[in-house]
């Protein structure tokens, strides 16, 4: 059947222009071996991940007993569940959804108001914020990161889910605000003229019109801004030093190592309990994941 | 990123409308200025004011956030100049940026170009798999590495059964190999991420180049290195600078899988500063922004010579956009 290899690549994801590539690759042993070379890098690549979700199925002495093994002898998904209540996973999980989702939307709000009339207006003082924008871009968080923990201290936020979303979403972020500037600057003019002669004014051309024209930006934002906050770590575990019930997910791990410094199979599963929900986006979006940073780049 | 350079050239050039006086504009122009609160405040407040409160922190004696610190010059800048863990930290961060960025790009633009073929198969999968480790949280993947470099972790055990250990080793537990450890792990998490900056940089070359190439006769390694390189090379530039800034910002990494240790071999930068102010039982914060400034120092002084090195580069290119 002449036909397989075209379902069997669209399945995989592969463009449907090149239907007999497997074909090209039987005829030219070179280009076989390179594509051997990148399977078995890509396994290699993708190894720590397997073996992860074997461990968090092992009992403790398995893991560093059984060598390369990766079948567990008997599943244990006790790890799971002492991970998830005995450690405070469910707590850590919930502040992960409340900050993320938090950060999200700070960063989605201020960056469309403020990238549109970058991108479209000009005014006094424009060219000052372009210009700090720039000079902070590359600002390492290791430098802000007592300021801003003394700033949130004095405005009486620190032991709040509140104070770590500003902390996160309030600053930086430049690239966000940059992306709507590029897009709403390509739209054409006429659309504020028309809506204007119908008597709509900035708020509502702005929320009505622009806003719903924007949503392939607010898409890519919504996604480099939550893998941000979700993976984030410096900032939430500073903020949390003094108040454990306020960990995220990746704080929670590292305490888990200091309180219960054997327990390496219920680690594990806390691991894949915190990496799993990240990973599953990403395959469910993946095109549009690697679109969006390949956009964000190009643009 | 390149965003944001572009951005720059293009805002500046946008026609000025007609002069006005300068309140009158205010005036007509207020709801841009409440379209532009949140994020001239947040900014404001969050990013500038740190920026310049750091400076005045660095001079200060200040053993913790309920107190108001006592002024005392550049003591601080003195103590760090005679600290030899500080300048360990700054070795490290800098051995760390030498080893893993020329791997990370080096093997990222490697990996596109066999993955930009139009020769390989299942592109779309080998994109995803390499991919996969860019999503996932830093400071877990410092855990889980912990385990996996472990004397019994499959590494180890793999190493000694092909024979290139005599006995097992935890990678992350020698002085010899944290610093290695976390280079390797690095440049494994993110090299997915460069590898489609690679890819959407590769795809601005028009088909048209690699035609014309074939037809003169260019073999594929004449092609790549006569004529893709060359076109390469702003994205070089720019794909480095990003690249050598996440260098510096290794923390959750770092901090996670070797905690900085054993005795400071792996401890960089922004361990030192996090564990002279949040992690001692006094916490010195002003000695930490001492150490902070002069960090944002090497990163402002690292991305202002690729910015220069970038216009040289546009300029060396010409007719690139």
């Amino acid at each position: 059947m002449t036909t397989t290899p075209v379902s069997t690549s669209k399945l995989r994801g592969l463009r449907p222009d090149r239907p007999d590539s497997l074909r090209v690759l039987i005829r030219r042993p070179g280009s076989l071996m390179v594509f051997a070379g990148l399977v078995v890098l890509a396994l290699i690549w993708i190894y720590p991940f397997i073996w992860l979700v074997s461990a968090s199925l092992k009992t403790q002495p398995e893991i560093f007993g059984s060598g390369l093994g990766l079948i567990p002898e008997t599943p244990v998904w006790e790890n799971y569940s002492r991970a998830w209540t005995v450690v405070g996973f469910d707590r850590y999980f919930l502040n992960s959804v409340i900050i993320t989702g938090g950060t999200v939307a700070l960063i989605v709000v201020r960056s469309a108001l403020a990238g549109y009339v970058l991108g479209r207006y000009d005014f006094i003082g424009k060219k000052l914020l372009i210009g700090i924008f720039l000079i902070t871009f590359f600002l390492p968080e290791g430098y802000t990161i007592i300021p801003v923990v003394q700033l949130t201290d004095q405005i009486g936020l620190l032991n709040t889910h509140l104070g770590v979303i500003l902390g996160l979403g309030a600053g930086g972020q430049v690239a966000a605000t940059l992306l709507y500037a590029g897009y709403f600057r390509g739209l054409p003019k006429e659309l504020e003229e028309c809506a204007r002669l119908d008597g709509a004014g900035h708020i509502r051309i702005f929320a009505q019109i622009m806003l719903p024209l924007a949503w392939p930006i607010t898409a890519t934002v919504i996604i480099l801004t939550f893998l941000f906050a979700w993976n984030v770590y410096l900032l939430p575990l500073v903020f949390t030093l003094s108040e454990p019930a306020l960990r995220t997910l990746a704080v929670g791990m590292s305490a888990f190592i200091g309180e219960y410094s054997t327990d390496w199979s219920g680690l594990a599963a806390a691991a894949m309990i915190s990496l799993v929900p990240v990973m599953a986006i990403f395959i469910a979006l993946q095109r549009k994941f690697v679109d969006s940073i390949a956009g964000a780049v190009k643009q | 990123m390149v965003a944001a350079l572009e951005e720059r050239r293009e805002l500046r050039s946008t026609p000025r409308p007609a002069k006005l006086g300068v309140w009158r504009r205010l005036r007509r122009d207020w709801w841009i200025y409440l379209f532009l609160l949140p994020t001239v405040a947040g900014y404001g407040a969050y990013t500038v004011y740190p920026l310049v409160a750091s400076w005045w922190f660095a001079f200060l004696d200040w053993p913790g956030f309920a107190d108001a610190g006592t002024f005392i010059g550049i003591e601080n800048f003195e103590r760090l100049a005679a600290d030899d863990l500080f300048w360990n930290a700054f070795k490290n961060s800098f051995l760390f940026l030498i080893l893993a960025v020329p791997a990370r790009v080096g093997l990222a633009l490697l990996l596109a170009i066999l993955l930009n073929r139009k020769r390989t198969p299942f592109k779309g999968l080998l994109r995803t798999l390499f991919f996969l480790p860019v999503v996932t949280t830093g400071a877990i993947i410092g855990v889980v590495f912990t385990l996996l470099l472990d004397a019994g972790g499959p590494i180890s055990v793999a190493m000694v059964g092909m024979g290139l250990l005599d006995s097992p080793a935890n990678f992350v537990a020698s002085t010899d190999t944290s610093l290695l450890a976390g280079v390797a792990v690095w440049v494994w998490k993110w090299l997915g991420i460069t590898m489609i900056y690679w890819l959407a940089a590769l795809q601005t070359i028009p088909q048209e180049v690699h035609e014309a190439a074939m037809i003169d006769g260019a073999r594929p390694v004449q092609e790549f290195t006569r004529i893709t390189l060359p076109l390469l090379i702003p994205f070089l530039v720019i794909i480095t600078l990003i690249d050598t800034v996440g260098a510096l910002n290794v923390f959750d990494l770092m901090y996670t899988m070797t905690g900085g240790g054993p005795s400071f071999s792996s401890e960089v930068i922004e361990i030192f500063i996090f564990r002279t102010a949040f992690g001692a039982t006094v916490p010195q914060l002003g000695y930490a922004s001492a150490a902070a400034v002069l960090f944002g120092l090497l990163t402002m002084g690292i991305a202002v010579a690729q910015a220069v090195g970038l216009r040289w580069a546009r300029r060396a290119t010409g007719a690139m956009k």
